[in-house]
């Protein structure tokens, strides 16, 4: 197995900034799944659980702001789906095109904008960002990537991006493994 | 529960820590609460046979759940979370011992005139980092101040 990587073809390149996958999440925001979140961590604050509170804070009940991808991740079955949905699927679409077959979120920044409200109908999009140069870590020679998912309700108000930083990468005793 | 104004912040300053006691029940009620269907969060038989761990472990979006609960127990509700950056170095796995800590890194107000704290937060098990998560918070400035109600321009996560 050869160590060198496939060049960045064009339609990857014509994929920067590009507006991908923007998709609507299955339900509106509700209530219950904000106390089952809070239930699952302990997590007592007011604002999710006393209506007074978060007319005074927040002019009505929000979500926590970490359960921003909360309402984008599909059922795990619904009617005539035949396929698994993946999510984050332009990180895939890369693993593919760069012919990387192994790949790790390296890290992830969230930055929440206008709060999720119940009711909201949250809609997702993936812009990829960048991709680097050949890397080589301790754990192959591949390429760093950068993913955005943007969040946005409704009415188009962003309510936050999550931005995933990957590497690709082919194992570093591929070769090795492979000649032996 | 506190209202941490941004004045009673300073650079240096911890947080108390926050233990938590990891069950098969706080992954799995964790992994469903964000929707999080995949086995290795809740089949010990799959994580441990096809995924090669040694259980279920704790997914990353309730990790950032966790995260928020902490850094908000400490501000009060008028604590608004603008960003954080997450580095997961290992799994947290039933049977561990959690402690969160944090220490404030930075105190700034902005252009807009939002009152920010930075804190480095990390989930430990035993002496390692499990995750970081570098987080910035807003916080009033005084007890007229709301950083919620802050939209547009005037919020600069």
């Amino acid at each position: 197995m050869s160590t060198e990587l496939a060049p960045i073809t064009e339609a990857v390149t014509d994929r920067i900034g590009l507006v991908q996958y923007e998709e609507e999440g299955g339900f509106p925001v509700e209530h219950g799944y904000i106390w089952t979140t809070c239930a699952a961590v302990e997590n007592g604050n007011p604002l999710f659980w006393d209506e007074t509170v978060a007319d005074d804070l927040t002019d009505g009940p929000i979500a926590p702001p970490t359960m921003l991808s909360v309402w984008f991740r599909p059922h795990h079955w619904s009617p005539g789906r035949t396929e698994p949905a993946v999510p984050l699927q332009a990180h895939f679409d890369l693993k593919d095109d760069l012919h990387l077959p192994e790949a790790i979120i390296s890290s992830n920044t969230n930055t929440f904008h206008d709060p999720v409200r119940i009711g909201d109908r949250v809609r997702s999009r993936q812009i990829l960002r960048s991709v680097s140069e050949p890397k080589t870590t301790r754990l192959g020679h591949g390429r760093f990537w950068t993913i955005d998912v943007e969040y946005l309700n409704q009415d188009d108000a962003l309510l936050g991006v999550e931005s995933y930083t990957a590497f690709g990468y082919r194992r570093a005793d591929a070769k090795k493994r492979a000649d032996s | 529960m506190t209202r941490l104004v941004h004045g009673d912040v300073a650079i240096g300053d911890t947080l108390p820590g926050l233990s938590v006691d990891v069950t098969a029940t706080t992954v799995v009620l964790g992994a469903l609460a964000s929707r999080d269907w995949r086995p290795m969060h809740h089949d010990r038989d799959f994580a441990i046979n096809r995924n090669g761990t040694q259980d279920i472990f704790l997914n990353t979006p309730n990790q950032a759940a966790w995260f928020e609960r902490y850094v908000t127990d400490w501000t009060g509700p008028a604590g608004r979370l603008g960003r954080m950056t997450f580095r997961m170095n290992t799994s947290v796995f039933p049977g561990d011992h959690m402690v969160f800590t944090a220490t404030v890194t930075g105190t700034e107000v902005d252009d807009a005139g939002c009152g920010w704290i930075d804190l480095d937060v990390a989930l430990m098990v035993g002496e390692v980092a499990a995750t970081t998560c570098a987080t910035r918070v807003a916080l009033p400035l005084d007890e007229n101040d709301n950083p919620w109600a802050r939209r547009g321009d005037a919020w600069r996560p």
